[in-house]
């Protein structure tokens, strides 16, 4: 079908191209605002020097890395359900708080019995455990319950089932366990910095990246060199065809299920190391964004997944800094943004919508969207 | 002999889930904090209620699988309620030996008193015989006649519905001598329901319903067999005492009534407007509550006598700007995700909704939008001296823009745009080959979905006075969608049922509030499951989601050729 030229310049195109063009001017002139904060205007050129050292950029970069490999932990549980059900797991997020929380009980009577420091990593490992057998089991009752029933049914009609599934969730463990904060106990070893090459790196967030990444690595080994994995990919690329060749779709939508509950639950303990608590609602944000680190890196994409999960986490990490704070506009905010930390979810929600807009195939996937999506 | 053992460890199965049921809303908290509703004083409350269904649905849906006699049913009730009332006993054991309450904070010793009869862990054996006889109740529902089964369930249904709104009714029946006066000292005591005024509610309204049962047929006849001019005038008067009803029930209810009232009137404008994104367009939207917001901000910042008023206008040249505003808010929202579709749309659009949330509270516009302390000192509306000035008279602002928007919506649905959309909702690419033109189509949708809620958000500025972003979370898209959903998705009066049921419904019975997004989770699932299309399906729902209907209809007709086409 051949469109005249003005159809295809559209007004929707134009707006689209405004959209594109003010968030890309909004990133250069904040970068470019804040690597001149010694200046008294914006448009004086003076040295090209931010306010802060290169030791808090690093902070961030590792802060970044920790936050990002706890979504890209989880984006693997939405990656994986995407891939092979097409459906956005809603509830993904709460299966990551399920483990959390629970585990927290776990973990607090460690801490009671003194077990906790006297044998850090054996206590990490169980109350990992555990986390990521409630959530593997959480994981498999929702598949079982909210979804399976409805796998021939209309698109919507599984999704909003999801959304049921969360708010069950969450304000079941807010009846359950209350609706405060509850502090994590701390592991004294993992107080304090340690010193890699010369820098100083938290040991709280040193844990989470390795935990993280070893986690991920067993997960891509077992996706990739199974026989099991190999029948993930293989129904994840036509369900159809796959249960043609012998393969036991049911078994596998529940592995997948399964595998990425637990991938969920564990990374709901490295992130309440992080933050030091859990509490009902800590499932919703994680999940979303981690939603979107799976869309970031092409969804049903493995790998992707993890890119995406670590680009987000640095993205949001060093975001307000980098963009915000320098967005000098005179008149207006002389100095930058004011409190730019406050609008740390618009830049991950931002970036969110402008993947779905622009490239919903994401950095690594294939040009799907119209047919998956 | 097989299968029929394998049939009773169903059962016992069966059971064991309803058990599993019963512990987890008592863990939950419900069991105690519904407690405190006494339906029938000294008989029965809310909490030992829940518990009481649990167990006669286990016996009910034992005894309904299955055929045998009327003993083995029975028996299958019996075994059904008693493995119930084991799950409890069990929850009754370990609260006994251990100490829950460092998990759980609602295993308090004035929950094991409900489930234990105030007997501690020495009822376990008259819990599960407990269960077991609700379990026979249960199973014996199943057996009765319909004709007995009517009038005994509506009997006990209006025995409890009056019990649990005891207070509410005794407040409208107030007043010392006359009609009202009798009716109350009739059924109830100040303190609420006694059993003789629970017994003479069952008793009249089981005779009531009986004998209307036996009468309804003849009393159609006698309606059918009118002129049409007649049964056209009967329909009337019926709408209007309809009408009357709900004009004077503010006034009738008082002010608490008539709060819950304007909320579920403002739920019922939102739900008009989210209906028709999602109902008619099939655009699922999670970032609703961004229109009520700009529609509230917009009223806010017009009006307002305080720091951030713009302009000091009065309600009413507010609210067309708040309706034109959000309308244009929809066309922008709606321009960049024009090409998203079906999952990526929902979470584009709930990133949408919290980027507006959190820009409203940040510090960055705080200058113009008053940042979390919101805006303050908006005036009430007014017409020539008479002052709109509590829920009782909003009220009827909410229910004149609800109805004049509902008669929009109705209009709209059957225009050829209305049509248009629910071709775009069946297949985006079809209705784009039938010569739809999607771009207009999907972006009037959003506008006018958006214009609605604007309207809703507008009166709910003049009802609180101040406008807080905090009001403006998630929750209430997610209220919103799941009472569309739950009424039924494109129904129009489906979205007054939604917002009766889930809004009204919790704001009467406030104790269950805690529970709402518990039960709306589980009504959003179950719903699903059970009835996709809502409790008042609209009419092409209907069609289109009962994919199971007669294959004989499909075979045949116009359906069938369709279908091949």
């Amino acid at each position: 079908m051949q469109r005249s030229f003005l159809q295809r310049f559209s007004i929707v195109g134009l707006y689209l191209w405004g959209f594109r063009i003010s968030v890309l001017l909004i990133v250069v002139w904040g970068s470019f605002g804040t690597f001149q904060a010694g200046c008294p205007s914006v448009f004086t050129l003076c040295a090209f020097k931010s306010r802060y050292s290169a030791d808090v950029w690093l902070d961030l970069l590792v802060y970044g890395l920790s936050q990002g490999s706890v979504y890209a932990l989880i984006a693997l549980g939405y990656t994986m359900v995407y891939g092979i059900l097409r459906m956005i797991n809603f509830a993904h997020g709460d299966v990551f708080m399920a483990g959390a929380y629970t585990a927290y009980y776990l973990a607090a009577a460690f801490g009671r019995a003194g077990f906790l420091n006297r044998h850090p990593l054996l206590s990490l490992a169980a109350v990992l455990a555990l986390a990521m057998i409630t959530a593997m089991s959480i994981a498999l009752v929702l598949e079982r319950v909210a979804y399976r029933p409805l796998r021939r049914a209309p698109r919507l009609i599984p999704l909003i089932s999801a959304i049921g599934a969360s708010f069950f969730i969450e304000y079941a463990f807010r009846g359950f366990f209350g609706s405060g904060f509850q502090a994590y106990p701390e592991w004294q070893i993992f107080k304090g910095e340690w010193a890699i090459a010369g820098v100083g790196i938290l040991r709280t967030q040193a844990v989470v990246i390795v935990a993280a990444v070893a986690l991920m690595v067993v997960l891509y080994g077992f996706v990739m060199r199974t026989k099991t994995g190999t029948a993930m990919r293989a129904v994840s690329e036509d369900l159809e065809v796959a249960s043609l060749m012998g393969i036991d779709v049911d078994r596998v939508i529940v592995i997948t299920f399964g595998i990425g509950g637990a991938a969920a639950g564990a990374a709901g303990v490295l992130y309440a190391l992080v933050f030091k608590q859990v509490h009902f609602f800590m499932g919703f944000f994680p999940g979303i964004k981690a939603f979107t680190a799976a869309v970031l890196g092409g969804i049903g994409n493995i790998p992707g997944a993890m890119l995406g999960g670590v680009f987000l986490g640095i993205f949001e990490s060093m975001g307000p800094i980098l963009i915000l704070e320098g967005l000098r506009v005179p008149g207006i905010y002389p100095g930058g943004i004011p409190a730019p930390y406050q609008l740390k979810d618009v830049i991950a929600f931002t970036m969110l919508v402008m993947v779905l807009i622009f490239r919903p195939s994401g950095i690594l996937g294939e040009r799907l969207a119209t047919k998956k999506a | 002999m097989r299968s029929d053992r394998g049939s009773w460890g169903r059962v016992i199965s069966g059971g064991l889930i309803f058990g599993a049921a019963a512990v987890f809303v008592s863990l939950v908290g419900m069991v105690e904090a519904l407690g405190v509703r006494v339906i029938v004083i000294g008989v029965i409350d809310f909490g030992r209620l829940l518990l009481l269904l649990i167990g006669l649905g286990a016996g009910y849906q034992a005894a309904r699988r299955g055929g045998g006699g009327v003993v083995i049913a029975l028996l299958r009730g019996l075994l059904a309620g008693a493995a119930t009332g084991a799950g409890l006993a069990a929850l009754l054991v370990l609260g006994s030996e251990v100490n829950l309450r460092g998990m759980f904070i609602n295993a308090s010793p004035a929950l094991f008193e409900i489930i234990s009869f105030g007997r501690g862990a020495a009822g376990v054996p008259l819990v599960v015989a407990a269960g077991a006889v609700v379990g026979v109740l249960g199973a014996a529902a199943t057996l009765l006649p319909g004709t007995v089964r009517g009038p005994l369930g509506a009997g006990v249904t209006a025995t409890i519905v009056i019990g649990l709104f005891q207070e509410l009714l005794q407040i409208i029946l107030q007043g010392e001598e006359g009609v009202r006066a009798a009716i109350r000292q009739l059924i109830f005591v100040p303190e609420g329901l006694p059993p003789r005024g629970a017994l003479e509610v069952f008793v009249v309204v089981l005779v009531a319903s009986a004998l209307w049962r036996s009468r309804r047929p003849v009393v159609r006849g006698w309606i059918s067999k009118r002129p049409p001019r007649t049964q056209r005038l009967l329909r009337l008067l019926g709408l209007l005492l309809a009408v009357a009803v709900v004009l004077v029930l503010p006034a009738a209810g008082g002010l608490f009534v008539s709060q819950v009232l304007v909320l579920v009137g403002l739920y019922t404008l939102m739900g008009l407007g989210l209906n028709l994104e999602v109902g008619f367009a099939g655009l699922l939207d999670l970032g609703f509550v961004a229109f009520f917001a700009i529609g509230a901000y917009t009223v806010g910042l017009l009006t307002s006598t305080g720091q951030y008023g713009v302009a000091h206008w009065s309600f009413w040249a507010a609210v067309p700007v708040a309706l034109v505003v959000s309308l244009i808010a929809g066309f922008l929202f709606g321009l960049p995700i024009l090409r998203i579709r079906g999952d990526y749309l929902a979470i584009a659009t709930l990133g949408f909704g919290e980027i507006i949330r959190l820009l409203a509270l940040s510090d960055a516009l705080r200058p113009w939008f008053g940042g979390s302390q919101g805006i303050l000192a908006v005036p009430k509306p007014n017409i020539g001296g008479f002052e709109f000035s509590g829920p009782m008279q909003i009220f009827y602002i909410t229910l004149v823009s609800s109805a004049f928007i509902a008669f929009v919506a109705a209009r709209l649905r059957d225009s050829r745009l209305g049509r248009a959309w629910m071709a775009m909702r069946e297949d985006e690419d079809v209705a784009e080959a039938m010569g739809i033109n999607l771009i207009n189509v999907k972006l009037l949708a959003y506008g006018i979905g958006g214009a609605f809620a604007g309207m809703g958000g507008a009166i709910f500025a003049a009802l609180l006075g101040s406008i807080f972003p905090h009001s403006f979370n998630l929750l209430i898209s997610i209220n919103v969608l799941a009472l569309i959903i739950v009424g039924g998705m494109g129904s129009l009066p489906g979205v007054v049922v939604g917002s009766l049921f889930l809004v009204g419904l919790p704001e009467l019975l406030r104790e269950f509030s805690d529970f709402r997004f518990l039960v709306y989770g589980a009504a959003l699932i179950i719903m699903m499951q059970v009835k996709p299309a809502g409790l008042w399906p609209a009419a092409a729902v209907r069609r289109e989601l009962l994919k199971e209907e007669p294959v004989g209809a499909v075979t045949e007709g116009p359906v069938a050729e369709r279908a091949e086409a």
